[in-house]
């Protein structure tokens, strides 16, 4: 039997065993020396980067958490990177999600970013944690046109009312920019369907600004969303390191000195494993297509008479 | 030594190794907490504020907040006796249960076996009780029972109820509701049609504007532009390059949608022109399939790369990559230590 005959009936748990140490081990090398590969941005996460940095100062920005734990290997390092940049413009901050299983994740990234990284800052005033509301797109179809008619309290159970940051909110309208991350349903496509897409009419003063991190299954569905109704958009992981890279770079530039927690990395880290896992599909994919036209070739006589042996 | 055996001692070694691994030095898969008095007193027009300093609090409870084991060799080399920051049984649990469960799922990889059942008898069970949790929690006590019976659900269930004049339209969707459980009954079962009937009425007539609005008008319009794209430099010269580039890009969507559009047209048979638009459109629609194919292993490959991080970092202590042990990644020990001291004095929920 030739080489590529026995790689034709290989079992399949060689290859899942070949995937695991392709993934394993850049992570062991990745964390034990702390090196990651370089990134630069792809238009789509540059124009997401650009977006944040020209909002003028004292902007409102609604990050919108659509995503569960399920998910957080992709998103929540977008969450981190874009909590941080928009945190270090010194932007007012309203997290909220319509996804039940978001406000834990919420909570770790204010916990993350803002309440270690930036003490000054006052809850209700400087950012404000809104929690989660039941209702998928019908939320977005009500806060279009009345936020505190959907999000009365807040997630500690302080009526909005009372809030001082949420004074000025009436709609959606009234947010500079809507950051999302989206996991599904609801999510990018539904922000886009139902908040954005409907100020672009001409009818609205101003076009609402919508930026996203989506998982890598949403990303080639939400691609022709970009650059009209989506102003930036980080695709996958890879769009999460590149986001990071530019954050920690534009933290560093305007912070000589300033030295980057390796928790800020984490985007950056995956990639490793990233090259080595693609590396393997590719290589895989390839084999699988030089047996099948070889066997095409040999008429496939001695595969299918192996096959059929007990 | 039969398949059997051989993966039986195999496992029986990773044990052994795991259990030196617990146990010996270090120890792995460890999870400490710090604990926070807090408490609270409720002021004259009835809003509860934080004790200030030397006053009793009217409630107190003490809070453990989660934090890396790095927090905890601080605080002991400053004072081994200390008790504040110390090891969570429940979570130290929950760690390792996390880790069972992630072996367990991926063990399916290799074969079926009970260890895989069990976790996904777990995952759905736990799935089915949080959903059942926030449908009662953030669905019926809020909009419904808040509306209906506003001041008995602000005195019994939520005391953060603001709105209590209460609203009777809500009577509609309970009836509603209640219509819908009549499915469960034989004899009226088709009575739940009608609330079916209202859901998908509402739902399409909302699909219907959403997707005619952001996908179909915006869709078509970013399509609907010139072929060719003229792009200018810094100094406000025609810059070839990036006009060919952009017309390129402009024409290749152009000819995208209209092929793609022609595959999906079956009035007329796939022959001569349209034919060979269609077999252009099938390109067209590969490369798609492709792409979405690639970032879909990009997403999984990600979501692996998580488990095995948690699995090296916070179960086995093999990798330390966000510095979690390391005391002298960001600071001395009472630095440390009162850097947490002042992150978790501010509740963030």
């Amino acid at each position: 039997m030739s080489l590529l005959e026995r790689l034709d009936i290989i079992d399949r748990r060689w290859i899942f065993l070949l995937m695991a140490l392709a993934v394993s081990i850049p992570i062991i090398v990745s964390g034990m020396t702390g090196k990651t590969f370089p990134e630069s941005a792809t238009p789509t996460t540059q124009t997401a980067f650009d977006t944040i940095e020209s909002l003028p100062a004292g902007s409102k920005v609604l990050l919108a958490f659509d995503f569960d734990p399920a998910s957080a290997g992709e998103l929540q390092p977008m969450a981190i990177a874009f909590t941080r940049h928009v945190a270090s413009r010194d932007f007012d901050m309203y997290f909220a999600t319509l996804w039940a299983p978001a406000p834990p994740l919420i909570i770790e990234t204010i916990k993350s970013v803002i309440v270690a990284g930036h003490p000054h800052m006052v809850y209700g005033v400087d950012y404000v944690n809104l929690g989660f509301q039941a209702g998928n797109e019908s939320v977005l179809k009500v806060i279009s046109t009345d936020f505190k008619q959907s999000f009365t309290v807040d997630a500690r159970g302080t009526p909005v009312t009372s809030i001082p940051m949420m004074a000025d909110i009436k709609s959606t309208e009234d947010f500079d920019l809507i950051i999302n991350l989206s996991a599904g349903y609801p999510g990018c496509k539904e922000w886009v369907q139902y908040i954005v897409s409907p100020t672009l009419s001409g009818d609205h003063g101003t076009e609402l600004k919508l930026v996203a991190g989506v998982t890598g299954v949403q990303a080639p569905q939400m691609v022709p969303y970009w650059p009209r109704q989506l102003k930036g958009m980080l695709a996958a992981i890879k769009g999460a390191a590149e986001y990071e890279a530019l954050v920690n770079a534009s933290l560093m530039e305007a912070n000589p000195g300033l030295i980057i927690s390796p928790v800020f990395n984490e985007a950056q880290r995956r990639m490793a494993p990233q090259l080595f896992g693609h590396l393997l599909m590719v290589s895989l994919i390839i084999l699988g297509n030089v047996i099948h036209f070889s066997r095409k070739r040999a008429g496939g006589t001695a595969v299918k008479a192996l096959r059929s042996t007990p | 030594m039969s398949r059997r055996a051989l993966w039986s001692l195999v496992l029986a070694v990773a044990l052994v190794l795991l259990a030196i691994r617990a146990f010996t030095g270090p120890g792995m898969g460890r999870s400490y907490v710090s604990d926070q008095q807090m408490g609270f007193v409720q002021s004259a027009d009835g809003v509860w504020e934080a004790a200030p300093d030397g006053v009793t609090p009217t409630i107190s409870w003490t809070a453990e907040l989660s934090v890396p084991p790095r927090v905890f060799y601080a605080a002991n080399a400053k004072d081994p006796k200390q008790t504040t920051v110390h090891l969570s049984l429940s979570r130290t649990l929950g760690l390792w249960a996390a880790a069972f469960f992630t072996l367990a799922i991926l063990s399916f990889l290799y074969a079926d076996n009970p260890c895989y059942k069990v976790a996904e008898a777990a995952v759905v069970g736990v799935s089915a009780a949080y959903w059942g949790i926030v449908g009662v929690w953030d669905v019926l006590v809020p909009k419904l029972g808040g509306a209906l019976l506003p001041l008995y659900t602000k005195a019994h269930f939520l005391p953060s109820l603001t709105d209590v004049t209460g609203n009777w339209w809500m009577l509609v969707p309970l009836a509603l509701g209640l219509m819908l459980l009549c499915r469960l009954v034989p004899k009226v079962a088709s009575v739940s049609l009608l609330p079916l009937a209202f859901v998908i009425g509402t739902t399409a007539g909302l699909k219907f504007i959403s997707f005619t609005e952001g996908d179909l008008l915006a869709q078509s319009a970013a399509t609907m532009k010139p072929l060719y794209v003229e792009r200018l430099g810094v100094d406000g010269a025609l810059d070839l390059a990036m006009t060919v580039g952009a017309s390129l890009k402009q024409t290749l969507l152009f000819v995208g949608v209209i092929c793609a559009l022609a595959y999906f047209y079956f009035s007329v048979e796939h022959k001569g022109v349209v034919g060979r638009a269609a077999r252009v459109g099938i390109w067209y629609l590969m490369i798609t399939f492709g792409a979405g194919f690639g970032f879909t292993v990009m997403g999984r490959i990600a979501l692996l790369a998580a488990r095995f991080e948690f699995m090296l970092d916070d179960w086995l202590w093999l990798i330390d990559p966000s510095g979690k042990r390391v005391v002298a990644l960001t600071a001395g020990a009472g630095e440390v230590l009162g850097q947490f001291a002042q992150i978790h004095s501010v509740s963030v929920w």
